[in-house]
């Protein structure tokens, strides 16, 4: 079961803060303001980080996405319910799994900019294994929350943070440990917006989703953590479960998904299969959908395959772009939102769906029961991972 | 504990091309001579995609090809666990380097080079697997996290998967910021349960007090053991090239290193 929750994007640090931005349709976009870009993007920017660096004992693992990571494990009571967890389960036996796509990698560009003009070295004091790294995410989390069981750093690109709920799992299940912290953080770079720049997919102006006149995507920070445990009885009925997760390749293209959306519809038809359910059972589809031509329509295919029509579905990028690495995360994060509340989110600047598209597509938000929602996340190199969670009973 | 079943090896690195070649080094039937790396071309990858994958790409593809052959089985059909410390560190610097400069246009192929699921996403295109495959890192521990990961994946779905490591240098300045001095590849095809005759049998086991960890034979090689993340496989590599019952101990994080019993399948 998930039994606590954690998450900070560009619409507030804590789940109350999204929870809010959603129900009203508040969406959190605003023009990008990274130097140089050449066209006019919009961003979901968490607030706050400049003016929060990480002192003390933590100062050697400051950078942006460290700073993102430690507002999201603030948040939500998560540290005291690790610290529960740690009393209960002992710290060794807790396993991290992080994910991120680009870690501090904003430091090493930074410094890239101050080489020494006599030798062209790197600035002192930049600290390549506590900030560049992949794995410098989860050595600072493992760290801060004093968890001392297995840990490593998953980098998919964008389905990073929904493949870490795959891998705590089956640690549990392996019995390398008794429960798990999963979760991670992606925040601005120049390697992300100049690069999605470079492919012709970030949009101007505000993402839309699955709209007609929709020109790509843009770009989010997020971070969020889960605090996995078996379930015990006493806490079935309403607790939060991980009901099934499912990964697949698309085989097909390094940054172009395919067509036809196999891949996707591979992912979620193992997540099913995983959580022993019929596609009926699920309530919501809360979908990748960051708004790229091709995305999107793939995605729509995929999941109209698989669930008809009619399946509620909508993504969320509108209100807090796409937070890349931690999608998967804050996919997971608002879909338990929306079991909890019994709230269907909308699509706040997708204003004409493409008329390609199956009807199940939600552009304003309304209330509904939610028992099961599939939480999808797809990224670079064809990698698709979707996750399903629930209500125990 | 994980038990896992060795069912085919692929090794690239300096003085070490391919497993068939490395057996006697690693037995100490004939001496360790380093030797440029020599990385057989990616003949598993499309022209077009051949032609835009990085070094690390090749590396990683060579050992998992050659693992496969080994093991006699399809790739295709096979999940996948890649894990390296800091993916194509070339590609990387390069982006940093255009970025840093007077114009920050970056080339869209470098950029999705960049993901560290780089070497991922060209062989599930190479052998058309629509597996998962996945990506990870856990800094100079990569190895042993990628043999847990690979080992629970295993275990879960009670079928084979792959693990491929490999790290190469970076470039540049990062260079001193991250010595890596040479590029390594490793890949084993592993099974919950043993395929073939004569398979080597290994158990993994978590350790949070950690004792020595085995160093790398013959004691030539403890040098790259100590300063090439993937490299850390060596001594696993050694007790499998040796084919006797063997203890090792690899390492894994700070305070937590991976145990490992190795020996014949029928044995166990």
């Amino acid at each position: 079961m998930i039994s606590s929750l954690c998450l900070a994007t560009a619409l507030g640090a804590g789940q109350d803060k999204t929870w809010d931005a959603l129900v009203r349709g508040r969406s959190a976009l605003a023009p990008c303001r990274f130097d140089r870009l050449p066209i006019a993007a919009y961003a979901g920017e968490a607030g706050g980080l400049n003016d929060a660096p990480l002192i003390g004992d933590w100062a050697p693992f400051d950078c942006r996405n460290n700073r993102l990571a430690e507002q999201a494990l603030r948040a939500d009571g998560f540290e005291a319910a690790v610290e529960r967890a740690k009393a209960l389960y002992g710290p060794s036996r807790i396993g991290l799994f992080t994910g991120t796509s680009t870690s501090g990698i904003l430091q090493t560009e930074e410094a890239y900019r101050q080489l020494c003009p006599m030798n062209g070295t790197l600035p002192p004091g930049f600290d390549y294994d506590r900030t560049h790294n992949t794995y410098a995410l989860g050595r600072f989390v493992r760290t801060r929350l004093g968890l001392a069981g297995p840990s490593f750093t998953i980098s998919t690109a964008c389905a990073a943070t929904a493949k870490v709920f795959a891998a705590a799992s089956r640690m549990v299940a392996a019995g390398l440990c008794d429960a798990a912290v999963v979760g991670g953080a992606d925040s601005f770079c120049a390697t992300t917006l100049f690069g999605f720049q470079s492919l012709g997919v970030m949009a101007e102006g505000p993402c839309r989703p699955f709209d007609a006149e929709r020109s790509g995507i843009s770009i989010g920070e997020g971070a969020g953590f889960a605090l996995l445990e078996r379930a015990d009885a006493a806490a079935a009925g309403e607790a939060l479960m991980l009901l099934g997760t499912g990964e697949s390749s698309d085989a097909y293209h390094m940054s172009s998904p395919d067509p036809e959306g196999r891949g996707a519809e591979e992912a979620m038809r193992r997540a099913l299969s995983h959580a022993g359910l019929r596609p009926e059972a699920i309530d919501y589809i809360h979908m990748h959908g960051t708004a790229t031509l091709a995305g999107d329509a793939a995605e729509d295919k995929a999941v109209t395959t698989l669930f008809g029509a009619h399946t509620p579905r909508s993504s969320t990028k509108g209100f807090t772009g796409h937070t890349l690495g931690a999608a998967g995360i804050v996919s997971a994060a608002i879909g338990a939102l929306s079991i909890q509340h019994g709230f269907l989110p909308g699509s706040p600047h997708t204003s004409r769906l493409d008329p390609a598209f199956a009807s199940g597509h939600l552009l304003e938000g309304r209330e509904a029961r939610v028992d099961r929602v599939m939480c999808n996340a797809f990224g670079f190199g064809g990698v698709n991972c979707a996750v399903i969670l629930g209500r125990a009973a | 504990m994980i038990p896992l079943f060795v069912e085919g090896i692929g090794l690239c690195g300096p003085g070490l091309a391919g497993w068939a070649l490395s057996l006697p080094i690693l037995t100490g039937k004939t001496p360790y001579v380093p030797a440029p790396l020599a990385v057989p071309p990616a003949s598993l990858l499309p022209a077009n995609e051949r032609r835009r994958a990085p070094q690390s790409v090749r590396l990683a593809l060579a050992a998992g090809a050659e693992a496969f052959e080994a093991a006699g089985m399809s790739p295709a059909t096979t999940p996948a666990v890649f894990a390296s410390s800091g993916g194509d560190g070339e590609t990387i610097h390069s982006i940093l380097e255009t970025l840093a400069g007077p114009d920050p246009a970056l080339s869209p192929t470098r950029f999705h080079n960049s993901v560290h699921n780089v070497a991922a996403g060209y062989w599930s295109i190479a052998t058309g697997a629509r597996t998962p495959a996945t990506s990870l890192c856990a800094h100079d521990g990569s190895f042993a996290a990628g043999l847990i990961e690979a080992g629970a994946q295993a275990m879960a779905e009670r079928d084979a998967v792959v693990l491929i490591a490999y790290d190469l240098p970076y470039p540049g300045p990062l260079a001193l910021a991250r010595l890596i001095p040479e590029a390594l590849a490793v890949a084993l095809v592993l099974s919950p349960a043993p395929r073939g005759v004569g398979r080597m049998r290994i158990d993994l086991n978590l350790s949070s007090h950690r004792g020595a960890v085995t160093a790398a034979s013959p004691p030539d090689l403890e040098p790259m053991r100590r300063t090439v993340p993937a490299a850390r496989c060596l001594p696993l590599l050694a007790a499998l090239a040796c084919r006797a019952p063997a203890e090792i101990t690899l390492d894994y994080l700070d305070d937590l290193a991976l145990h490992i019993r190795v020996g014949p399948a029928d044995a166990a």
